[in-house]
């Protein structure tokens, strides 16, 4: 059995039975040079100085932390704190992995940075990351995720970022990953991958975590200080599991603090289309790590769906699925329009207009908030702000027009 | 005790060319993949390379991506790779490997795959995205059951990694000729002969195949003068494509005959 009170000890690359690097061997040189370089910088007190340097003066932290009654009442007698990283440069979480990337990809002196991304939040603080560095910079991002994100390709095109649709698979994340995948193979000399989320091979799990983990470590400090307590529950959407194994990483710790990871349900977890990984899927290998996935009976990954690109991913982080199977996190599915009820709430109680897939946090709040105590009290990482889903939500409730 | 090897050595003792050959079960279907591999057997592919169609094949080009999704449109299931491969290897006596990403093995279990793999009359298995270090159940079994089993050396690894790659293939190497993933290529890299040079140093005296961008007669003779064996794929898919089991069989013996 895992020692209950040293979860945060665990680096990889295996989290339980999860993790590992099921990649071809053309990419074990790069890993390991990735590893060891991060090895080094973790060691060396000016890799930090200039991590926390640019975190303050670039990314805008610390995020603050920001109650939220009016919204707190649509889910019982409780209290919701959120965490901001929607007030992070580039408005969402994805901006602390992608600083500290590009830091070590300039200390393995790559001058070229691949990345992948979904709802295109990955893809802009890569192209940012790239611009400030003076980086070469490639986003691949499916078909169809270009099309609806389609501000965000603009974004990252202005940053200088050439940004490759992929039109391959299902068009989504998924081959996105594939495609970045073959760009490192062929590439790799002279190029880093910049993974955006806490799945792939060892050492991207941990190595992401670690960069996101500055969520929690904050998050746990503010309230002590400024609230006297840490909160009853953290709460997070779950895609590929970035910004919530970066709030969540702090308090594993903690058992009083249970932790809750919301996964996008889709039309619903019943249906065939949804992209609820940890509740619906098996165990399997996918981008280079064992952990849930959804597949058929012959290992072939099955497409996933959500009203959200970010969410939309068949895969996990392999610590996650650790997480639940010693049930120290628990994970739940919630629908595109529980999520899109729960944007408008919170944009209308409140006057914060969050991303689609920090919505599936909100709404996951408004429905199991009910079940705990009354004076009960959950952070929640707000990951992301809504910008970006303007014409999906204008669309959803028909705000665009005359 | 490994027939791959014995055809290899044979080859060459007699100083002449191995061509090992890839194409994927169910393209376009499974029928007719059958007939292909079974032609291209009798036209001078010495070692077939049987691929199992995957939905996420990372280490392959748009040729053969385009060709699996096809097979898995076409209603391909793993359930049929066993009886494919039983039909063409009751056909013909040519080794065959079967090549599949780790995932559909995984689910099938390792040992009950590699059981009908046996069976079926299959010699082994080439993993591409199975490094040995993550291997541990599929070596167990492959050495019970005396099956090939091939994994990669490339230009990246570290002479420990391809002298460890080696020791623990049976059947051959797969040495990656270049960085980068399966597709021709019109200058084979010269990074090819490291890798082949890089396992024979390490004393290994298992055969050395090299493959991906091998796409001309001239690559296929050159990779032979080093190396014990060239690994053509999308070159064959595009010529099936073209013109069927016809233009498939030229394209083999093409390339075998070095014309």
């Amino acid at each position: 059995m895992n020692n209950p009170t040293n979860l945060r000890a665990q680096d990889g690359p295996y989290f339980g039975e999860y993790g590992g690097r099921f990649v071809p061997e053309s990419l074990i040189a790069a890993l390991d040079e990735l590893d060891a370089t991060y090895q080094q910088a973790k060691a060396d007190p000016l890799f930090a100085a200039e991590l926390a340097e640019l975190n303050h003066s670039y990314v805008g932290r610390p995020s603050i932390i920001t109650e939220v009654p009016k919204f707190a009442a649509l889910a019982g007698d409780i209290r919701v704190f959120l965490k901001r990283e929607d007030l992070n440069h580039t408005g969402s979480h994805k901006i602390n992995n992608v600083i500290g990337q590009a830091l070590l990809a300039k200390r393995m002196g790559k001058k070229r940075i691949i990345a992948e991304t979904g709802a295109g939040q990955h893809g802009v603080a890569s192209a940012t990351a790239a611009a400030l560095f003076g980086l070469d910079c490639v986003v691949y991002m499916g078909e169809v995720d270009t099309q609806r994100q389609a501000l965000n390709v603009a974004r990252m095109r202005l940053l200088g970022a050439e940004v490759i649709p992929v039109t391959t698979g299902s068009r989504t994340l998924k081959d996105a990953i594939n495609e970045a995948l073959r760009d490192w193979v062929t590439n790799v000399d002279h190029t880093h991958y910049l993974l955006g989320t806490v799945a792939g091979p060892h050492p991207f799990p941990t190595i992401v975590r670690d960069f996101h983990s500055i969520i929690g470590i904050e998050s746990r400090a503010q309230m002590l200080n400024d609230y006297g307590f840490l909160p009853d529950v953290l709460a997070a959407c779950v895609g590929g599991g970035s910004n919530a194994i970066g709030l969540f990483h702090a308090f594993l710790d903690d058992p009083s603090v249970r932790l809750w990871g919301f996964e996008a349900a889709g039309e619903g977890i019943n249906t065939p289309r949804h992209a609820a990984t940890l509740s619906m899927g098996k165990v399997g290998v996918l981008h280079g790590a064992k952990s849930y996935m959804l597949q058929d009976e012959d290992g072939q990954t099955v497409e996933s769906h959500s009203i959200s690109a970010g969410l939309d991913y068949p895969g996990v982080g392999p610590e996650h699925a650790w997480l639940k199977d010693i049930n120290r996190a628990e994970y739940f599915g919630i629908t595109d329009d529980q999520a899109m009820q729960a944007l408008k709430a919170l944009s209308q109680t409140e006057g914060i207009i969050p991303a689609i897939e920090t919505a599936h946090a909100l709404a996951g709040v408004i429905e199991h908030g009910k079940t705990l105590p009354a004076g009960s009290t959950i952070l929640l990482n707000l990951s992301g702000r809504g910008d970006k889903d303007m014409e999906t939500v204008g669309k959803y409730f028909g705000f665009l027009g005359a | 005790m490994s027939k791959t090897e014995d055809v290899l050595r044979d080859l060459d003792s007699k100083d002449q060319p191995a061509l090992v050959g890839y194409f994927p079960a169910g393209y376009p279907t499974i029928d007719e993949s059958v007939a292909a591999c079974v032609a291209m057997c009798e036209s001078g592919v010495d070692v077939l390379e049987l691929g199992v169609p995957y939905s996420d094949p990372v280490m392959d080009g748009l040729v053969i991506q385009e060709a699996t999704e096809e097979a898995l449109a076409n209603g391909f299931k793993l359930k049929d790779l066993f009886p494919t491969l039983k039909r063409i290897t009751d056909s013909v006596d040519t080794p065959v490997l079967v090549m599949s990403y780790w995932n559909p093995i995984m689910q099938y279990g390792v040992e009950r795959f590699a059981r009908d793999l046996k069976a079926a009359g299959g010699a082994g298995l080439i993993t591409p995205d199975l490094i040995p270090d993550e291997a541990a159940d599929w070596l167990k079994i492959s050495d019970e059951l005396d099956l090939d089993r091939v994994f990669l050396a490339t230009p990246s690894s570290s002479q420990e990694r391809l002298a460890n790659s080696a020791s623990l293939s049976r059947g051959f190497v797969y040495a990656v000729s270049t960085m980068g993933i399966t597709g021709a290529r019109e200058d084979l890299d010269r990074k090819a002969r490291d890798v082949v040079s890089g396992v024979k140093a390490s004393g290994s005296d298992t055969p050395v195949c090299v493959g991906i961008g091998i796409s001309t007669a001239d690559q296929v003779a050159e990779v032979n003068s080093y190396a014990d064996g060239a690994i053509v794929g999308s070159l064959f898919i595009k010529a099936y494509k073209n013109g069927g089991v016809a233009e498939l069989t030229e394209s083999v013996s093409s390339l075998k005959s070095g014309k």
